[in-house]
């Protein structure tokens, strides 16, 4: 902070200067001067009250979750189903079983049409009315509210199958990846210089040759990051799985039966009457949460060291 | 493709036996080819693997039409949205919006108190939001030490990757007791004359719901308002500080005024996610259509009233109503980010999406 020379007549030297001998002119100035320190002071001392109130929430979520969680995590929380109502005991291993279930198909169907949008952008579109078109739907598709991609899902799948499945749940949490993909995507192949693939074109490697061998090896770090980003992004949410997989208290593998997922049965449980269930909840958001975090840490580390800085 | 494949092969690939000089070959080898008679190794080897004509085309095809799903996903939702709801935009139709009736069994519907519910909570959370966030942004791009920057960055941005379902959790066990018996009762004995903290004070309601919004949309408006500061150049920091400036009148003439166009874009964005948030508004928000002054009382927004409902409504009007409500909230969500994301776009163009 002391690194601003202008800064250094502080707010008593300027008080006390007032003191001193001078016509009005210049006692006015050194009024203004205190007041314009001041209001600086006050600003500085603002904004770093401001990021310490910003912070604090945060460290009494995570410490509050660490120390609930980890008291009621243990191994039966990860190898049983739920226990019936009144009985102690029971997990959510069927919960952490459909989420990957869930996760794994959106994942499938979801990276591979959102870096294709992206390649389209970045490769096939620069400077067409079309691509930035699709740039500005792609950013307006991520600020969709999820419990309406929810009901969009279920309108569409649900109501025509005539039941819940785990399908319809990776099909809506698909739609919540591609913009986000597309748009990490697209970003990074911008970044490839124009110079390698003029490179290979120049050899008389096809277009598309190019573009998979090329083009999108050199940005796959970043591409992977946006993956990564997008995924964590989808763990969490519970709102589209509501009317689209819609929980189950027992086992399933099945894509065509209701199946149960970590943020729905948290969900169920912190709604719960029960202490035992809240308990549940409290160890089910420490999972959830640590998973997150690790992939966003992972990707961040990634990405800082990796030749596309700042891609996250 | 590694480096090695890339450069042209002596012989070519036995699986690709070199075709005769055909039609399908260029303009360009034809002509220069012929006349030295036998074609060179390099030719044979280019004309054998052919020209990737078709194979190009067919590859940006793929790639247009998984773009143009982004397009149909838009579309889709908006039709599918709009053919469930007939049943209520044709008995309703606009007056929907403005009746404050809900009353399944009846079969009577109107969506005005969570819009209103919608509203309040939104902009509360807004205004709880925005200076906090222009704080951490002033600090983090002017004031902050450089170690301490990329920390407390990183640290805002662990709140934005934190699930809504577990804030709400976190706001039903520790917030809610905490609104209930401590800062509610504070509120109601200092702030009571102004009607906005009266009634029973459950702990639940649309107070504590604009807390755990603020909390939810904070990195969002604080990372992008940082992006756009940064964005602002040095040379205008100095010009000022040139002049005598203090820090803070460089911060204000220099940055935020050249920055504000984007910074009201990054509250918008912050608006857009607050408007469609909900799990944790659900959670603490108490679930009642009721329109009311005070800050205490149970609401419900349109995005909590579909979670809170959906799943047991009956009847086909019921339903259609629930979806309608989807539609309205669909519609008002892609109007805001339209505008917050031309306003961002004109600032900062060409820095990297953000995962939000």
């Amino acid at each position: 902070m002391s690194a601003n020379p202008f800064d250094t007549p502080p707010l008593l030297d300027a008080a006390r200067s007032l003191r001193g001998p001078g016509n009005m002119q210049s006692k006015r100035m050194r009024l203004n001067s205190v007041r314009r320190y001041a209001v600086n002071h006050l600003v500085t001392g603002l904004a770093v009250l401001s990021t310490l109130l910003v912070i604090a929430p945060l460290i009494a979520i995570l410490a509050y979750l660490i120390y609930k969680g980890a008291s009621s995590l243990n191994l039966a929380f990860f190898t049983h189903i739920p226990a019936p109502v009144g009985e102690p005991g029971g997990g959510m291993a069927n919960a952490i079983l459909g989420s990957g279930i869930v996760l794994g198909l959106a994942s499938l169907m979801g990276i591979p049409i959102g870096i294709a949008a992206g390649v389209y952008l970045a490769e096939f579109g620069r400077g067409r009315l079309l691509a930035t078109a699709i740039r500005f739907t792609a950013d307006v598709l991520n600020g969709v509210p999820s419990i309406v991609m929810g009901i969009a899902i279920y309108s569409l799948i649900v109501m025509q199958q005539k039941h819940f499945s785990a399908f319809a749940g990776g099909v809506a949490l698909a739609v919540m990846m591609v913009p986000t993909i597309t748009r990490t995507t697209e970003e990074m192949l911008a970044t490839v210089p124009h110079a390698i693939r003029e490179a290979a074109l120049g050899l008389g490697v096809p277009k598309w040759r190019t573009v998979l061998s090329v083009s999108l090896k050199t940005a796959s770090p970043g591409i992977i990051t946006g993956c990564m980003l997008a995924f964590a992004r989808v763990a969490g949410e519970t709102a589209p799985l509501l009317f689209t997989a819609l929980g189950n208290q027992f086992w399933s593998y099945k894509l065509t039966e209701p199946i149960a997922a970590l943020p729905l049965q948290i969900y169920a449980y912190a709604l719960s009457p029960y202490d035992e269930f809240h308990r549940l909840a409290w160890a089910g958001s420490l999972v959830l949460i640590v998973m997150i975090m690790v992939a966003v840490s992972l990707v961040r580390i990634y990405a800082s060291r990796g030749v596309l800085k700042g891609a996250s | 493709m590694t480096p090695p494949q890339m450069t042209i092969e002596r012989e070519p690939n036995p699986s690709m036996p070199a075709k005769p000089l055909t039609a399908v070959t260029n303009f360009v080898a034809a002509s220069v080819a012929a006349p030295e008679g036998a074609p060179s190794p390099i030719r044979q080897f280019l004309r054998a693997r052919g020209s990737g004509g078709v194979a190009d085309k067919t590859f940006a095809a793929v790639m247009l039409v998984c773009a143009l799903s982004i397009f149909a996903i838009v579309l889709f939702i908006l039709t599918i949205l709009i053919a469930r709801s007939k049943l209520t935009i044709a008995q309703f139709g606009f007056h929907f919006l403005t009746r404050s009736a809900w009353d399944p069994v009846s079969g009577d519907f109107g969506a005005l108190p969570f819009i209103f519910g919608t509203l309040a909570t939104s902009l509360l959370a807004l205004a709880m939001a925005v200076p906090l966030a222009l704080g951490v942004a002033v600090f983090l791009t002017e004031l902050c030490p450089q170690k301490l920057r990329a920390p407390i960055s990183f640290v805002t941005e662990l709140l934005a990757a934190i699930p809504s379902v577990v804030y709400g959790l976190w706001a039903v066990f520790v917030l809610v007791p905490i609104m209930r018996d401590s800062l509610g009762p504070f509120l109601s004995k200092y702030l009571g004359w102004t009607g906005f903290f009266e009634g029973y004070n459950f702990g639940v309601g649309l107070l504590t719901a604009s807390i755990i919004l603020a909390i939810m949309i904070l990195p969002i408006i604080s990372s992008i308002t940082r992006d756009i500061m940064l964005a602002v150049p040095t040379s205008q920091r100095e010009a000022v500080l040139a002049l005598g400036a203090t820090r803070w009148e460089m911060i204000r003439t220099g940055v935020l005024r050249n920055a504000r166009i984007g910074i009201v874009g990054a509250i918008i964005l912050g608006l857009g996610r607050a408007l469609g948030e909900t799990m944790a508004v659900t959670m603490v928000i108490g679930n009642h259509p009721d329109i009311s002054k005070s800050l205490f009382a149970p609401a419900n927004t349109l995005a909590s009233v579909i979670a809170g409902e959906f799943s047991e409504a009956t009847g086909d009007m019921y339903l259609s109503a629930l979806i309608e409500i989807g539609l309205a909230l669909f519609l008002v969500t892609i109007v805001v980010n339209a505008i917050a994301r031309a306003l961002v776009w004109a600032v900062t163009r060409g820095t990297p999406a953000r995962a939000n």
